[in-house]
């Protein structure tokens, strides 16, 4: 016990003397939640715009005002004849333009079918895509509201109501998963160098030739970390509330002790590596390459896990972020209870285990 | 049989891949309570031994044991009980003087005033720097620094890969005191070295070379082994005069020794004949005197035969 307490401070001497290094490892997550925050977002506001009105009427102009109201889109050019919208978008200017047909006031008033035309530079689908829904969704709620004061005509109409995340805003989505991944990567990058740095830098020879067990050393390696990885995750989960606006609707305590499961976790996977290679920038480059892509990938950050073929869904499995991610979401956005996510969290636990007890089996107790 | 001696080595052998053969059925034994030497250049298995030895490497065949523990299966009871010094300095830079011989002195399950006594002569010339990085101190201070690190556990053996590599004369000096007095605490220490004058600090020696132990004996005998009279010759051109030496038709060998070349010979000494030989051969500056055989004359000497 003594033997691993000492360890423990001589880790912390070590984290805390090499300010360099600590500054990195407390600002690279800041910067990484800022880029991954703003440039990971399929939202769109201000998409320039074009409007071809035929019709000039006060049904048109209320439509345009409505667009122009809901802050996604503005007027760019308003055009005058259909000729000028091929030549508007090889120009570039507009992504999308709304087309008026001429009686469209007198047809919507006497319920004969009308169209109004949208169309969009599909050079970037997702883009032309997601313009095309909110301008159909806005044109269909004015339509809707026009209909209230006449008999309603024969259609069936459907109700979406999204739970959790009512305006389906995307932080909601990248806040946990970027959480987890900066919370994943760093943990796991710290400790990954921890071993292989002192076999570098020598001092691992002295360390067999004592009486600490692999174990100690393990152990001694991880604690001091956790606390390090805790005050990433702190600044994480503040940047994602503050800047993002991203709620934490479930218990703070159940969120931090999760984190402190899931920084344990990584933290092992990195001694695990630690006790693989001999060099740090092996050690590094693994624990970058190697955790970063199916972490990015299979965990359900960015691609739904549940339109993955089979067996990239069974691999999915052994991802600890998949869970973590699931588990977070569930306190964060539906401020659910330990009761819904025990599950995860004893697979996150059996990990850790398993990563830890991995470790000290590997640990290399000669030089050679 | 083993368990008489401090360090008993049969017939241990080391490759590393297939080409380069580290140890080649190396056998020797220190007593209780010796000062043993490995005396060898670079890349003559020292290292390898010595690493086998506190339990780093595994030898590919022979037994060894230290204390009676053998290196392979008691590898646990070494550990604990010996204090191993390796060749490059290995204490944690970033921690002071303090820190370093306090959590070397806590692993082992000890405290630094419990054993304070072996290490104060050496660890008073430290106090001066004790909460200095160890990082920071110069190469000798590293080196007493190591040695305390190595000894706070009171070991029964101690491992001392090169020591003074690196190290001004003055420290290496003080270095050979400190260790001339630690044997008389007791304690057993095999000590490895580049340097040839340093052996006859030591009790008995080994010299060593590519693996191969050439003779193991008192650093006296050894240095009585070697039979032919010696000559120390020093001209103008000392790059010339080895070659020049060599062609001498009662030459048995020449090499540079220092700013002289020592010149060992088959038939009786007669330097008048070395000199008109040299003055033959146009070198000036011409200077020959009797010399002592030293342990580096015996080591070239063994060199040649095997």
């Amino acid at each position: 016990m003594k033997q691993l307490l000492i360890f423990i401070r001589k880790e912390t001497y070590h984290i805390f003397r090499d300010k360099r290094t600590l500054l990195i490892l407390l600002g690279m997550p800041m910067v990484q939640v800022l880029i991954f925050g703003f440039a990971i977002t399929n939202e769109i506001t201000n998409a320039r715009i074009a409007i071809l009105d035929q019709s000039k009427g006060e049904m048109s102009q209320d439509i345009i005002q409505r667009l122009v109201a809901s802050s996604y889109f503005e007027i760019d050019e308003n055009l005058r004849a259909v000729s000028d919208i091929e030549r508007h978008f090889r120009q570039g200017k507009t992504k999308m333009v709304v087309v008026f047909p001429p009686q469209l006031q007198e047809n919507l008033l006497r319920s004969v079918p009308t169209q109004i035309q949208l169309v969009a530079d599909a050079t970037d689908p997702n883009t032309a895509t997601t313009l095309i829904n909110y301008a159909s969704a806005i044109i269909g709620r004015y339509l809707q509201e026009q209909n209230q004061g006449n008999a309603p005509p024969l259609e069936i109409s459907t109700d979406v109501k999204m739970l959790y995340n009512p305006r389906l805003k995307s932080v909601y989505m990248f806040v946990p998963g970027v959480i987890t991944i900066i919370l994943m990567l760093m943990s796991a990058m710290m400790t990954s160098i921890a071993i292989t740095r002192e076999k570098e830098l020598g001092t691992m020879e002295v360390l067999l030739v004592s009486p600490l067990r692999p174990s100690t050393i393990v152990v001694g390696k991880v604690i001091p970390y956790i606390l390090l990885a805790l005050a990433m995750a702190a600044i994480v989960l503040l940047l994602g509330a503050f800047v993002f606006g991203m709620p934490i609707r479930g218990s703070l305590l159940l969120l931090m002790v999760e984190c402190v499961l899931f920084v344990i976790t990584s933290l092992s996977l990195g001694i695990l590596i630690s006790t693989r290679t001999e060099t740090q920038q092996v050690a590094m480059l693994i624990s970058l390459m190697a955790l970063m892509l199916p972490t990015i990938l299979l965990s359900g950050f960015i691609f739904p896990i549940e339109s993955m073929p089979k067996v990239l869904q069974v691999i999915s499995n052994i991802i600890p972020a998949k869970w973590f991610i699931i588990i977070i979401k569930n306190v964060m956005l539906r401020g659910t209870g330990f009761n819904f996510i025990w599950k995860e969290t004893l697979i996150l636990l059996g990990m850790a285990l398993f990563f830890i007890g991995a470790s000290i089996r590997n640990f290399k107790i000669r030089l050679a | 049989m083993a368990n008489q001696y401090a360090i008993d080595v049969q017939n241990i052998s080391k490759r590393y891949g297939k080409q380069v053969l580290a140890l080649d059925e190396i056998s020797l034994h220190v007593h209780s309570g010796e000062l043993f030497g490995l005396i060898g250049p670079d890349g003559a298995g020292k290292t390898t031994l010595i690493r086998i030895l506190a339990t780093l490497l595994l030898a590919d065949s022979g037994q060894a044991s230290v204390n009676g523990w053998d290196v392979r299966k008691d590898y646990k009871k070494i550990r604990s009980n010996v204090g191993y010094m390796p060749g490059r300095f290995s204490l944690y830079q970033d921690l002071s003087v303090e820190e370093n011989l306090h959590f070397f002195a806590t692993i082992f399950g000890t405290t630094i005033e419990e054993n304070y006594e072996l290490i104060r002569e050496i660890y008073v010339q430290l106090e001066p720097f004790r909460t200095r990085k160890a990082g920071q101190l110069s190469g000798g201070m590293k080196q007493k620094l190591a040695l305390c690190c190595a000894l706070i556990h009171k070991p029964l053996v101690l491992f001392l890969d090169e020591p003074t590599t690196g190290v001004d004369a003055v420290s290496r000096q003080e270095f050979w005191e400190m260790l001339q007095r630690l044997r008389q605490k007791g304690i057993t220490i095999l000590v490895s070295t580049p340097y040839m004058d340093e052996a006859s600090l030591c009790e008995r020696v080994a010299l060593i070379q590519k693996g191969r132990i050439m003779s193991i004996d008192t650093p006296a005998n050894i240095v009585a082994g070697f039979d032919k009279p010696l000559l120390a010759v020093r001209t103008d051109n000392m790059y010339r005069l080895i070659n020049d030496l060599r062609q001498f038709e009662s030459t048995h060998s020449a090499y540079p020794f220092g700013d002289y070349a020592h010149l060992a010979l088959n038939g009786p000494i007669w330097p008048e004949a070395v000199h008109a030989f040299l003055a033959d051969k146009k070198h000036t500056g011409i200077e020959i005197k009797p010399a002592k055989a030293t342990i580096e004359d015996s080591f070239m000497e063994l060199m040649t035969k095997s």
